[in-house]
């Protein structure tokens, strides 16, 4: 299973301002952990919203609105995609990311292959059983 | 924190740090079963207390603490030990402390290296190996390993019991090889990662085509190894070949379950990011080596298709290099067949037919349904058509699936109509 861990922005990611070196030594720190244990598959941090737009789409015309974005809580500044076997895994592994107090991460799983194809494939394994059993009768 | 919650705790934090604790136990007590047994009674105890006194600040460093001091009880009630009890606890003191736990990151780090030789370890089968490896680095319980193989739980606990007594016989030291060994060692390690892979993209058993969690548990393995020892070629063109063909799982499978050929996959549903992944750990690998091992040579003909549009986009005369490259190292008639299709779709079915006839007796090939189908493709382009007639007829014979059977049989049929006098137009369009 794969899940995306995003950070939240606030104030000080919508401002621009660079971590300190000192956060950035236990951000590479904590990432370090996560390459080693084999379960980071990529990381990223993201400018402030100020350099990004939004697009909205309408009945007959999409809007464009450029940012920044005042709801910093709707808004992210960063994330991981980790692997892992359960929700669970992801929290005990981020529990201890290094975050001042204030700071907030949220989890999300992303959907695998088997979500989708699911139903499809035991309609199909369904179908193929009804066809065989008309065969036989 | 509910009970319930803080028992999925205490099974999560088994799997981020029990390979960790198992590893450094194993170097104290110098036996690998005996050091699981106690990664294991230190989470009994977790189970016992975190429910009410919740789970500490640092996890890791509760449990190996609690699981040394268990060790030294131990040795001090067998007084045979008593000397080898002063030394574990010497052992102890110098390094249990919180603060040690998070600053011996180098230490843990060469802990789980020689675990994972030891762990693949040729005494043991490669099942055994295989088995091994995922309860003792991947952190995977009994229970889920024997689910990934398809295995009751209690053959898969058998099987690691037994494993970890033959290690014990045997007397294998707690160590990373060294010389000429090492890199045996190492092959060792990397064939039971691909084994594991292999069994999850290629499931021998069972109904599932495709068993996503034994490739992920796989690929994890493979980048353990690979940050614990990042200079290693091969480790990142195993890693690379792995990324690469997981990269392809969601094409793979198609709407009935069934898997999809190469050539045939929707390409849109590619991961891109495991196949980013995969091309950045080949160029680490072909930076380290000279001469790219098989592993390498593997992934770089993955990575040919996965750069590539569609099968006419395909640099087939790159991957018949390379599959000439990998005969080389692995003399196989399987690769040279290989290699024969890519030469045929590079320079065309003669070429590729000449290699195939090379191999035609080879007695690996005889009950191998690909050999007949290839050659009986290759004839058809060529408009041999009585003799692709007869292929597609030893192939249909040779392949288990229904429904490959039948368009193995509809081809030799359509042999038959077209060498009697059929559309001749339709031969000919074939041809170009």
């Amino acid at each position: 299973m794969r899940f995306v861990v995003m950070v939240r922005a606030n104030k000080q990611t919508e401002s621009g301002a660079m971590p300190s070196r000192e956060e950035l030594a236990q951000m590479g720190k904590f990432n370090d952990g996560l390459e080693k244990d084999g379960v980071l598959l990529a990381a990223d941090g993201l400018q402030p919203s100020s350099k990004g737009a939004r697009l909205r789409f309408d009945a007959g015309r999409t809007t464009v609105i450029d940012g920044p974005f005042a709801e910093t809580k709707e808004l992210i500044a960063g994330f991981w995609i980790v692997q892992g076997k359960s929700k669970a895994e992801i929290v005990e592994r981020f529990i201890h990311a290094p975050f001042e107090p204030g700071w907030e991460l949220e989890i999300r799983q992303f959907f695998e292959a088997d979500d989708f194809d699911q139903d499809l494939a035991q309609e199909m394994r369904a179908q193929a059983e009804r066809l065989e059993a008309a065969k036989r009768g | 924190m509910r009970g319930s919650d803080v028992q999925q705790a205490i099974d999560a934090i088994w799997r981020i740090e029990s390979p960790k604790l198992i590893a450094s136990l194993s170097r104290m007590v110098r036996d690998v079963g005996r050091a699981e047994e106690l990664a294991q009674d230190a989470f009994v105890c977790a189970l016992a207390q975190w429910p009410d006194e919740g789970i500490p600040r640092n996890p890791g460093a509760w449990l190996t603490t609690t699981a040394k001091r268990r060790a030294i009880d131990q040795a001090r009630r067998h007084k045979a030990f008593e000397r080898k009890a002063e030394e574990l606890h010497y052992q102890c003191t110098s390094r249990a402390t919180e603060a040690d736990f998070a600053s011996s990151y180098g230490e843990i780090d060469d802990d789980l290296l020689r675990l994972m030789f030891v762990a693949c370890h040729p005494v043991l089968s490669k099942e055994a190996r295989a088995a091994l490896t995922l309860r003792l680095l991947g952190g995977l319980t009994t229970a889920e390993i024997a689910r990934a193989f398809l295995v009751s739980e209690t053959a898969i606990g058998a099987r690691i019991v037994r494993a970890k007594r033959a290690l014990a016989d045997a007397h294998v030291p707690f160590e990373v090889p060294e010389g000429s060994e090492r890199l045996q060692r190492l092959e060792s390690i990397l064939e039971v990662i691909y084994l594991i892979f292999n069994e999850g993209y290629a499931a021998s058993a069972g109904d599932d085509v495709l068993r996503p969690e034994l490739m992920e548990d796989a690929l994890r393995l493979g980048r353990m190894l690979a940050a614990l020892i990042p200079n290693e070629a091969e480790v990142h063109g195993l890693v690379a070949l792995m990324e690469l063909q997981a990269s392809r799982m969601q094409a793979r499978i198609g709407p009935t379950g069934d898997p999809v050929l190469l050539r045939d996959q929707d390409r849109s549903r590619w991961n891109r990011l495991l196949i980013a992944r995969g091309l950045a750990a080949l160029t680490k690998a072909e930076r380290l080596a000279l001469e790219p091992g098989p592993y390498a040579l593997q992934a770089a003909i993955a990575a040919c298709h996965a750069r590539a549009v569609g099968t006419e986009e395909t640099d087939w005369a790159q991957i018949a290099a390379l599959y000439g490259a990998l005969s080389q190292l692995l003399p196989s008639p399987v690769i040279e067949l290989n290699r024969a299709v890519a030469v045929s779709m590079a320079s065309g079915a003669r070429a590729g037919l000449e290699i195939v006839d090379a191999i035609r007796d080879d007695p690996l090939l005889q009950t191998y349904r690909l050999l007949p189908s290839v050659r009986a493709e290759l004839l058809f382009q060529l408009g041999r058509l009585p003799e692709a007639q007869a292929e597609f007829q030893t192939a249909a014979a040779l392949t288990q699936n229904v429904r490959d059977r039948n368009l193995l049989l509809e081809r030799a049929s359509s042999c038959a109509e077209l060498s009697a006098g059929g559309p001749l137009k339709r031969l000919c369009s074939t041809h170009t």
